[in-house]
């Protein structure tokens, strides 16, 4: 699938951001006044700059509140309510947290609820497409929700539980690996089975339908780059779960040192992301030869 | 509503018989044009007289070659048209956020309400046909509607109230019906020739079959002459005069 720079920069950052929404919900994060305005702003920067960034990947953008109807059916539509209500819900709280001092736990706990499902319902958008068998898996939201709550956890200082959910990242990543090399082909879709020609023989594509590159070409045949993901992946798990491991593992961090642990996580995810994109086989290449 | 129907009165779609298509792509260029000039945004090309050209169509050709698993015999070419299969189970209506995108369920035709599409793209990642493409001058999804403006449009002359792709076909390779009902023409065509689905462990559930090739028959050899092996008169003299040189 093509890498969409703005759908990279939208899934990491909004991740980010409700992952910190997370955290800072269930009560991570120390401070009162400025410290936690800052916090909280930058939990909201982040999932709002993610969600304009969403906005550069649309046709026809200034449609978008029509994205809000299809919540029975569609997981784009529930991500667009509950990004809304997270930042709503999540919003008040950080209101109440940094103008009156008041931290109340059920809303924490509202807004937290409301910031994991976000991310869920990102990650279904992709999990739930069986023309791409790379994302179908739980692993898919299982990797989206432990990045997102990883980023926040970084993010929110909580040395601790950042050390857990890395690992479990890291873990997790390492299996989808694993196991996605490996799903294409037991999806069991050839280009015999797209064309139904199997019977006939040995099949290849003689001559393409067009000459030049078309949406399908450009959009979900994207091959360019992908002889380096060996390489690729071994920058990005290192950025973004071993390099943060390995600068937290001393303990009681310093902001220095924590900063560059989120530095290197999000340079890393941003890498994980593009993998994510331009490494997953849409089962249309096999019309084009290109599986 | 992006929902699909439980059930559709009518399945309309198409019979595809790749035993008869010749890889023209008359159909490509007639569905072209009639969906420029005709229902919803115009199929744009980009750059269409410079060194990249690109452009939206609804209908491709491709070209398959199959080469025989036992060896020996000569590989066959199968031209194959590929478009929207108006799928019962159609993943591109549900994924939809706007509900711009549908299946109607009086006769199960998959269309895009193009005014309230956000041109988001997601339908044509969940469509494992590659049936719809972006338009990118008007920023909204495409894809083959059945010619809903010709099937159906009492201003044109009966004999043109099928799809543009149906209609241009030379060799008769395309056919136009109601294949949930088993008395159609074209429903008795799949049942005779063995219809089937494209990748159905996709679980689409397409409308559109196909037909698959038959044996190749040489109508006219057995009715010629065999070729002469050997030559008499002044020919058959030269030749054996040469071998002997």
């Amino acid at each position: 699938m093509h890498p969409a720079p703005s759908i990279i920069l939208f899934t990491t950052l909004s991740g980010l951001g409700f992952g910190l929404m997370a955290m800072l919900g269930l009560g991570a994060g120390k401070g009162e006044g400025w410290v936690a305005a800052t916090f909280c702003a930058l939990a909201l920067g982040l999932a709002g700059a993610g969600l304009l960034a969403s906005l550069f990947h649309l046709g026809q953008p200034r449609r978008f509140l029509k994205a809000f109807s299809q919540w029975r059916s569609s997981w784009l539509s529930r991500e667009a309510l509950l990004a809304v209500a997270s930042l709503l819900v999540f919003g008040a709280y950080a209101a109440l947290w940094s103008l009156a001092g008041l931290r109340l736990a059920a809303l924490g706990l509202l807004a937290a609820a409301l910031a994991v499902a976000t991310v869920f319902a990102t990650a279904m958008i992709y999990a739930q497409m069986k023309s791409v068998p790379r994302w179908r898996s739980p692993l898919t939201p299982a990797i989206f929700l432990f990045a997102s709550l990883s980023g926040g956890a970084l993010l929110a200082g909580e040395t601790f539980p950042a050390t857990v959910l890395l690992a479990a990242l890291g873990v997790l990543q390492l299996a989808d690996w694993l196991r996605g090399d490996g799903r294409f082909a037991a999806a069991g879709s050839t280009m015999a089975t797209a064309t139904g020609l199997g019977a006939l023989g040995r099949l290849r594509l003689l001559e393409p339908p067009h000459t030049g590159p078309n949406y399908l070409l450009r959009e979900m045949v994207h091959v360019v780059g992908r002889r380096h993901s060996r390489r690729l992946r071994l920058i990005g798990f290192t950025a973004a779960v071993l390099l943060p491991l390995a600068l937290l593992a001393p303990g009681a961090p310093g902001h220095l040192t924590a900063g560059l642990a989120v530095l290197a996580h999000v340079a890393g995810m941003l890498v994980l992301r593009w993998l994510f994109f331009a490494e997953a086989e849409h089962v249309v290449g096999l019309y084009y030869g290109k599986r | 509503m992006t929902s699909l129907p439980a059930s559709t009165e009518r399945s309309l779609g198409l019979v595809i018989d790749l035993d008869t298509c010749v890889g023209c792509h008359a159909c490509v260029v007639s569905c072209k044009e009639w969906n420029t000039a005709n229902y919803g945004a115009p199929l744009s090309d980009q750059d269409a007289y410079g060194a990249h050209p690109s452009g939206t169509f609804l209908n491709r050709v491709h070209s398959f070659e199959a080469v025989p698993e036992t060896g020996g015999e000569v590989p066959r070419v199968v031209h194959f048209p590929r478009s929207c299969l108006h799928c019962a189970d159609a993943p591109c209506v549900t994924v939809c956020p706007t509900g711009a995108s549908y299946k109607r369920a009086e006769d199960g035709i998959v269309l895009v309400n193009e005014a309230d599409c956000i041109g988001c793209g997601l339908c044509a990642w969940a469509c494992p046909y590659g049936a719809r493409e972006l338009e990118l001058a008007a920023g909204v999804m495409k894809k083959c509607t059945l010619c809903v403006d010709r099937i159906e449009n009492p201003n044109i002359p009966e004999i043109d109230r099928q799809p543009a792709c149906v209609r241009a076909c030379p060799a008769g390779a395309r056919h136009f019906g109601d294949l949930a009902d088993p008395e159609s023409p074209a429903a008795k065509l799949v049942a005779a020739r063995g219809g089937f689905d494209l990748m159905p462990e996709q679980g689409t559930r397409p409308v559109n079959k196909y037909l698959p090739p038959r044996e190749p028959v040489d109508l006219l050899a057995p009715l010629l002459d065999p070729l002469p092996q050997s030559a008499g008169g002044f020919l058959g003299w030269l030749d054996r005069a040469l071998d002997r040189i």
